[in-house]
Parts: C-alpha cells; sequence; structure tokens
C-alpha cells in the first residue's frame, strides 16, 4: 500500500471511531431523561433494556451476517440465571450478578455458536429457533427450579452496590439501566472500530474473499456470537433485575422477532440502528397496547410487511437526514449502511 | 409399539403433506416462506366453519379447503410475495413474520383463541383391528390420503410436462426463461398448489395437532426442521424426513413424555452436525 494511501485510510478510519458532536447530546439527552422525564421511567427502563438487547443483535446480524430467529434464548437465559441467583442468595450484589448473568450466556453462546456457523441462511434460522425453543422447554419442564410456566417468583434484588435500594416508580432502575447500556454501548462501538470489527465486516461482505486475505471466518463469527451472547444475557439480566421476575416469555419466538423488528426499524448495521428502533418500536407497541389490547400483535405484524414492500433502504433512510447533518458537521463522510 | 409406529407414520405423512409445500418455495425457489403454517391454518378453519357451523359432509369440506387455501395462495403470490422474492433472506424473513402475527391476530380476533375440533363423521371415529393392531380409523384415513398424494407429487414431480418445466426453472431461471418457460407462471402455480396442499394438510390434521390461532408459530420449527433435514433435492427427501420427525415425537412423547420434546430437536442436531446440507442433499450446494 502506497503511503499517502495509508495514511488516508488511517485517518478515515480514526475519524470513523472519533465520538461526533450529535453522538454526544444523544447521550446527554439520554442523561437529562434521568432528571426530566421522572414520570415516564417505567416505559424508559423497557426502552433501554430493548435497546441493548438490539444492540446485540445487530453485532451479529448487522456487523456480521448471521440471520437470527432465536436471539431471545440468550436474553431468556441471562433473565433466569440473574432471577436464580437472586432468589436463593448466591451472589446478592445485583452488578456482580448482571456480570455473571453475561458471562453465563456467553458461554451458551459460544458452545451453540458451532451449530450456527453450518450451513445457509436458512438453516442458521431453523437451528436459532431450535436452541432457543430447546431452551424454552427445558426452562418449562424444570418447573422446580424455574418455576415453569408460572415464570420464576418471589425475586427479591438486593440494594444496588449495597447502597441504593430499588424503587417502586423506578427511578433507581432506570438509571442503572441507563448506565448499563452506556457501558456496553461504548464497548461495543470500540469493538467494532477496531480492526476485528472491521474484519467482522469484510467476513459479512464475502466471507470467501475474506478467507482468502487471511481472516479466519469461523473463529470470528464464534467470537462476536459470543459476545452477543453475552450482551443478550446482560439485557435479559437487567430486565429480571428490574421487574424481579423471569418468565417463559424471555425466551419465546415473538421476542426474537421483536427484536429483529426493532432493529430493523433502527437500521442494521450501526449501532444507534438498535438504540433509535427500539425507542419507535417501544412506543408504538405501548400505543398499540394501549388502544387494542389483544390485538396489537396484527399492527406489528401490518408494520413489518409494509416496511419489506416499500423497501428498508428506502424506509430506513428516515435517519438520512441525521446521518447527513452528521457527515456535515464533522466534515468526514458517513458511509451508507445497508442490512445486507 | 406396533400402533406407535402407526400413529407416528400417520403425523408423519401429515407433516409430509403440511411442509412439501414449503419444500417446493423453500427449497427450490429458495424463498424463505415462514408464513407457510398460516396457510394450514386458514385451511383448517375453512373445514372447521363448513363443517361444525354450515353442516357440510367432512369429506366434501376437504376439496374446499384445498381449492380455497390455494386461491388466497395464489392471491398472495401474484399480489404480495412476487414483491419479495429478489429480496434478500432477512427481508423475507421479516416479511413473513408479518404475515403470521397478522394472520395469528386475525383468526384470534375472528374465531377465539381457544383450541377447536372439526367434528368427524361417525364412520372415522374409533379404532379396527388389523392382525391384532388396534389401528385409528382417522389415522388409517390420513396415511391412505397422504401415502396417494405423495405417489401423486412424485409422478407429477418426474413425469409430466409441469414437473420438468418447474425443475428447470428452479435449476436456472434465466435460461428456463429463455427456452420459453414462464417462470413466474410455474412458480405461482406451484406456489399456489403448495399452499393448497398445506390448507389440505390444516383441515386432515386439525384432528390431531390441535387447532387455533397460534398454530403457524407453533409448526413452523416442525416445517423447517423437515425442509432442512429432508434436504431440497427431491420430494423423497422430505418425505423421509417427515416420517423420521413423525415417528421420533410421537414415540418419543409416549416413552419419555417429560423429555419427549427433545427428541425432535436432538433429531435435528444430530442431522446437522452429520450433515450440515441436509440428510439427502445432492452433492453441491446451492
Amino acid at each position: 500500500m502506497s503511503e499517502p494511501l495509508a495514511r488516508d485510510v488511517k485517518g478515515y478510519l480514526a475519524g470513523q471511531a472519533r465520538w461526533h458532536p450529535l453522538e454526544i447530546a444523544f447521550w446527554l439527552i439520554a442523561l437529562a431523561s434521568i432528571f426530566l422525564l421522572t414520570n415516564k421511567h417505567l416505559i424508559l427502563t423497557e426502552i433501554a433494556i430493548f435497546a441493548l438487547f438490539a444492540l446485540s443483535l445487530d453485532l451479529i446480524l448487522g456487523y456480521s451476517g448471521i440471520l437470527s430467529l432465536g436471539h431471545a434464548a440468550y436474553f431468556g437465559f441471562g433473565a433466569y440465571v440473574a432471577g436464580l441467583l437472586a432468589k436463593h442468595g448466591i451472589i446478592a450484589e445485583p452488578v456482580l450478578a448482571l456480570i455473571v448473568s453475561g458471562l453465563a450466556a456467553s458461554v451458551l453462546g459460544f458452545v451453540t455458536s458451532f451449530l450456527v456457523l453450518r450451513g445457509s441462511d436458512l438453516t442458521r434460522l431453523m437451528v436459532t429457533l431450535g436452541v432457543s425453543l430447546i431452551l424454552m422447554e427445558i426452562a418449562n419442564q424444570l418447573d422446580w427450579l424455574t418455576g415453569g410456566a408460572d415464570g420464576l417468583q418471589g425475586i427479591t434484588i438486593a440494594p444496588l452496590l449495597g447502597i441504593w435500594e430499588f424503587d417502586l416508580f423506578g427511578h433507581v432502575a432506570y438509571t442503572y439501566s441507563l448506565i448499563v447500556l452506556f457501558v456496553m454501548f461504548v464497548i461495543a462501538r470500540r469493538l467494532v472500530h477496531s480492526p476485528f470489527g472491521l474484519s467482522l465486516r469484510s467476513v459479512k461482505g464475502n466471507p470467501l474473499r475474506a478467507a482468502a486475505i487471511g481472516i479466519s471466518v469461523n473463529a470470528r463469527l464464534v467470537a462476536i456470537y459470543t459476545v452477543a451472547a453475552g450482551y443478550a444475557g446482560i439485557a435479559g439480566a437487567l430486565l429480571t433485575q428490574t421487574t424481579q421476575f423471569a418468565s417463559l416469555n424471555g425466551l419465546s419466538l415473538e421476542r426474537s422477532a421483536d427484536v429483529l423488528l426493532a432493529l430493523v426499524l433502527g437500521g442494521t448495521g450501526y449501532l444507534y440502528g438498535g438504540l433509535l428502533g427500539s425507542i419507535v418500536f417501544k412506543l408504538m407497541q405501548d400505543y398499540l397496547a394501549h388502544i387494542t389490547p389483544q390485538y396489537w400483535q396484527f399492527w406489528i405484524g401490518l408494520v413489518l410487511v409494509i416496511l419489506v414492500l416499500v423497501g428498508r433502504e428506502r424506509m430506513g433512510n428516515w435517519t438520512a437526514p441525521v446521518r447527513g447533518l452528521l457527515a456535515r458537521v464533522g466534515r468526514r463522510s458517513v458511509p451508507a449502511t445497508d442490512g445486507r | 409399539m406396533l400402533t406407535i409406529l402407526f400413529d407416528g407414520i400417520a403425523y408423519g405423512m401429515l407433516l409430509f403433506v403440511l411442509a412439501c409445500g414449503l419444500a417446493v418455495t423453500l427449497g427450490l425457489m429458495n424463498f424463505v416462506n415462514l408464513a407457510h403454517g398460516a396457510f394450514a391454518m386458514a385451511g383448517g378453519y375453512i373445514t372447521l366453519v363448513l363443517v361444525n357451523r354450515m353442516g357440510w359432509p367432512f369429506f366434501a369440506a376437504l376439496p374446499i379447503a384445498f381449492v380455497a387455501t390455494a386461491a388466497i395462495g395464489a392471491l398472495f403470490e401474484r399480489t404480495l410475495y412476487v414483491h419479495v422474492y429478489a429480496k434478500s433472506h432477512l427481508d423475507q424473513v421479516l416479511f413473513t413474520i408479518g404475515l403470521v402475527f397478522m394472520s395469528v391476530a386475525a383468526v384470534d380476533y375472528t374465531m377465539g383463541s381457544q383450541q377447536q375440533y372439526i367434528q368427524l363423521p361417525e364412520a372415522l371415529r374409533g379404532q379396527i383391528d388389523v392382525f391384532g393392531i388396534g389401528v385409528g380409523r382417522y389415522r388409517l384415513l390420513i396415511i391412505a390420503i397422504c401415502g396417494l398424494l405423495t405417489v401423486a407429487l412424485q409422478l407429477i414431480l418426474t413425469r409430466s410436462r409441469f414437473g420438468s418445466r418447474l425443475r428447470a426453472a428452479v435449476d436456472d431461471p434465466r435460461v428456463a426463461s429463455g427456452l420459453g418457460i414462464h417462470v413466474g407462471g410455474v412458480f405461482a402455480v406451484t406456489f399456489a398448489f403448495g399452499s393448497g396442499l398445506a390448507g389440505l394438510g390444516g383441515a386432515l390434521g386439525a384432528e390431531i395437532l390441535g387447532l387455533d390461532p397460534i398454530f403457524p408459530l407453533k409448526f413452523m420449527i416442525y416445517f423447517l426442521i423437515v425442509v432442512t433435514v429432508g434436504g431440497t433435492s427431491s420430494i423423497t427427501g422430505p418425505f423421509l424426513a417427515s416420517l423420521l420427525l413423525g415417528i421420533g415425537d410421537v414415540a418419543g412423547k409416549y416413552y419419555v413424555p417429560k423429555f419427549g420434546a427433545f427428541v425432535i430437536y436432538t433429531i435435528m442436531i444430530v442431522v446437522l452436525i452429520w450433515r450440515p446440507q441436509g440428510l439427502f442433499a445432492r452433492g453441491t450446494s446451492r
């Protein structure tokens, strides 16, 4: 590679990795919501947790091109681990329990990743769906441990770091979830802009060529799948800790589909896609469930169908003005990201 | 023991009729259609309404279920699916999942969420003894119908002009259309026929599988397993896979009720590790 070109590439990549004013603004707004939107903290907590879950799906779908229909497996697994840790007082302190739950989920992700590596998109769909269904069946059968179909009840969460008690209005829960989301986001951001993250994108673009330039495709996919499973596990654990409840619902196909929809609404392949998508999705769900408590799924389905028929590219471009602004303010181009 | 085998075969045959339409769209046309179960559900509910509410005889309702579901399939194919063929797998998954959600909510709204059963004619209830084995009459009927269908399908695919057109269109759409085959039309007919079969399967299977609004979600994994395990090269692959799955599932649920549901998943994982392209796939991957 010639000297100036190498410098250009280096400069471009460094520019991509730098924090942008709008990103900082986004997180400042999120920070402000802790103090300003105090009566909305319950739904905001849900959004933050869902955003973390969507972020984890983006890591495998948007950045690595693995199509999954069973990502809820790791979400639900993390939720149950956190619930059991708290219920039996094994690890009472929430933050530590959160980390342990995340690690447990990533171990599960590591083990199952070898199944996911095999075959085409179709096989992956079946395997990921199968894994989540197996877990659901296990959780259902082990009712002495998980409470079966009734869900895991009687969880009491110890004060955060031994200091802050979880309150009824969800103030502590929201602050906690938001901080976890931010920390995990920063890590993910670091990850996708690292050489490792770039190699993942090359794998997604063309596995054959990526292998030809010396990237061990399978090892990369196993690694990112493990990390993403850990992320999903932490999201699940957060849900258990903030709601003091874990249920089979956390493992269900509907949850996997919901998170896929949220991610696609926001746009795959860039980190804010999951976050923005979750906000839109949760608000929409809340609104629809308000009008038609029983049949809101119909409208969610309709949104999906329209989304595909109109075209995700065109629809996903509602973020384009923002990204255009990003490009102008920062005087560097943001490449158009595309879900494929 | 033999009764279980018999039930398993009936169950497997049923799965095959339900899933073989999917084997064609998903396997041959490379279109991920997760909404296939919705067509089966449509067939089931059409039969239910005809038999239970309007008092039609069961055997008259079956062909109607087939024709009506095929018509719905053709309508959807021409208006919606045709726009999604060329899109990515992610888009296809989103689109068909959306359809599933809509169908689930729509059926829940119109028919209620409880499980429903179709009233069978008196002649089909109970068991008869064949060489000392208790054989359910209804299951015997299923095996007869599904067996005939399988033979017919195999003959159509391998012997008829339409079958060779379909195989040509699947192997290489461009060359096929260059030879004057109307590829879009062939696909539309195939899709409609597959949906019709699913509808017929849903109508026949309501007694065994149960019929409720979440049917498409519940059996999605079964269909996927049949297609992926069976491979996509022929109709015999999915057929054998369905039988394997049916017998495995029935036997598992009978012998180890607590872990019966795991049997099919275990089969799936073992097959996948052993033969990632499916049990009966052709040598090259597509």
